[in-house]
């Protein structure tokens, strides 16, 4: 143990060593270490942020998207009612028109039957006027009889 | 080792500071300072505390001017890893608020573990480096060249740090708690009576200036101790290398724990002046 004037010498290095430190070494290091700590806060707070946001996202296009598929189905639904509605209609209109056509075609049918009866009768009564004439032998005044024609012919 | 005569010569230079003082004739070295009394100074303990604690402070100063706040480089990382874990430290420990504790204890833990290390450099590679620089260099006898490179084995340097530590105590205990409440501290305590005064005052007194002294002795003693051994190993011839690296082995954790409890502990005295009873 032997003391001497290095303790003095080592006493002011120490000081000025850890005046130099408080003054130079110490404040910038601690402020870049604190301003990184801040950065990486802010950092991770904004990643945590953004995670939000994903979700919240993710869960509005399922959203979405499930909006979207029931949309769809019902118009696939609307349309396949619409087209089977269609062709109901249609064979409906198919089944009057058919049911028209043929009550159409019997009308006709009947009026030509009626026509062809009533040129029937005609030629009936024109011959039955003839073979009365020629039965009768003589001349008779087709108009003085022709109300018996006409009834004769009424009767056909 | 094959130059000493005896082993008792070998380790007494080993553990021998290279000395200076002035004296009429100017300015003298070693042998011819044994008579000056108080004013010899160690160089080598000097030169190398100073030495280590300008490259620990230009390194740490450098660094802080061009720290970046964004990805820091490696030399950046160690030393925030560092400063970090003496501000956690500190922050555990010392409740107040002070611009000085910190950088104090970042100053004492780095520096002194450097110095500490030193012990770690091979006993006899830096004397001998000396010893030839002084045989051809100045054509001196190596024998008369001294070198003991850590200067935490020179209880002038842990005498120092903690002269350093002891008037940082008083300081924090009068600004704290006043003259008044320091020499209460002093004489009221454990045993709150006028009476037992004086024996309050003998036991706090001891109990203050043990701080610095078991502060220092601490660092001096397993310092000066572990490098005695590494010298006493260094005798052993060729068994010194084996228990050569198991002692330097155990050093590494040995030289940082005491610098760190060197730290601790001033952290905790200061703590214990500047907290108001």
């Amino acid at each position: 143990m032997n003391f001497n004037a290095t303790l003095i010498g080592q006493l002011i290095a120490f000081t000025v060593f850890v005046g130099f430190c408080m003054k130079f070494v110490w404040p910038p290091i601690m402020a870049a270490i604190k301003e990184r700590q801040k950065k990486i806060a802010d950092g991770l707070a904004a990643s945590e942020r953004a995670e939000k946001d994903l979700e919240l996202a993710q869960s509005k296009a399922t959203d979405q998207l499930r909006e979207a598929k029931d949309q769809a189905a019902q118009i696939i639904d609307q349309a396949k009612k619409r087209a089977s509605q269609l062709v109901e209609e249609e064979t409906q209109r198919g089944h009057a028109e058919r049911e028209k056509i043929i009550a159409q075609g019997h009308s006709e049918i009947e009026a030509e039957k009626n026509r062809v009866k009533e040129e029937l009768r005609k030629q009936v009564a024109a011959l039955a006027i003839a073979g009365a004439e020629r039965i009768l032998q003589r001349e008779i005044d087709a108009d003085a009889q022709s109300d018996i024609v006409e009834k004769l012919v009424e009767e056909l | 080792m094959a130059s000493y005569d005896t082993t008792q010569e070998y380790i007494n230079h080993h553990l021998t500071n290279a000395r200076m003082c002035s004296t009429e004739q100017g300015i003298a070295f070693n042998k011819a300072c044994e008579d000056a009394g108080f004013w010899v100074w160690h160089i080598d303990t000097l030169a190398w505390s100073f030495l280590l604690g300008f490259g620990f402070l230009f390194l740490f100063y450098r660094m802080g001017k061009k720290a970046t706040t964004g990805v820091p480089s490696k030399t950046q990382a160690l030393i925030e890893l560092i400063v970090e874990f003496v501000d956690d430290n500190v922050r555990s420990s010392f409740h107040g608020k002070s611009a000085l504790i910190a950088p104090l204890a970042l100053t004492i833990f780095v520096w002194v573990l450097l110095m500490n290390l030193m012990d770690l450099v091979p006993v006899d590679l830096l004397p001998w480096i000396a010893g030839l620089v002084g045989q051809y260099g100045f054509g001196m006898d190596p024998k008369d060249v001294y070198m003991k490179v850590v200067p935490t084995t020179d209880i002038n340097t842990t005498f120092a740090l903690s002269i350093g530590v002891f008037v940082l105590i008083i300081y924090y205990s009068l600004k704290i708690k006043g003259i008044k409440g320091f020499t209460k501290e002093l004489t009221m305590q454990p045993l709150n009576h006028p009476i037992f005064i004086p024996f309050n005052f003998v036991i706090e007194s001891v109990t203050l200036l043990a701080r610095p002294l078991s502060l220092s002795l601490r660092l001096f003693g397993n310092l000066y101790a572990s490098e005695l051994i590494f010298i006493l190993i260094a005798t052993l011839g060729y068994f010194q290398l084996p228990l050569h690296f198991t002692w330097a082995v155990f050093h590494i954790l040995v030289l940082p724990l005491q610098a760190f409890i060197f730290m601790m502990l001033t952290i905790v005295y200061l703590s214990l002046a500047c907290e108001d009873h």
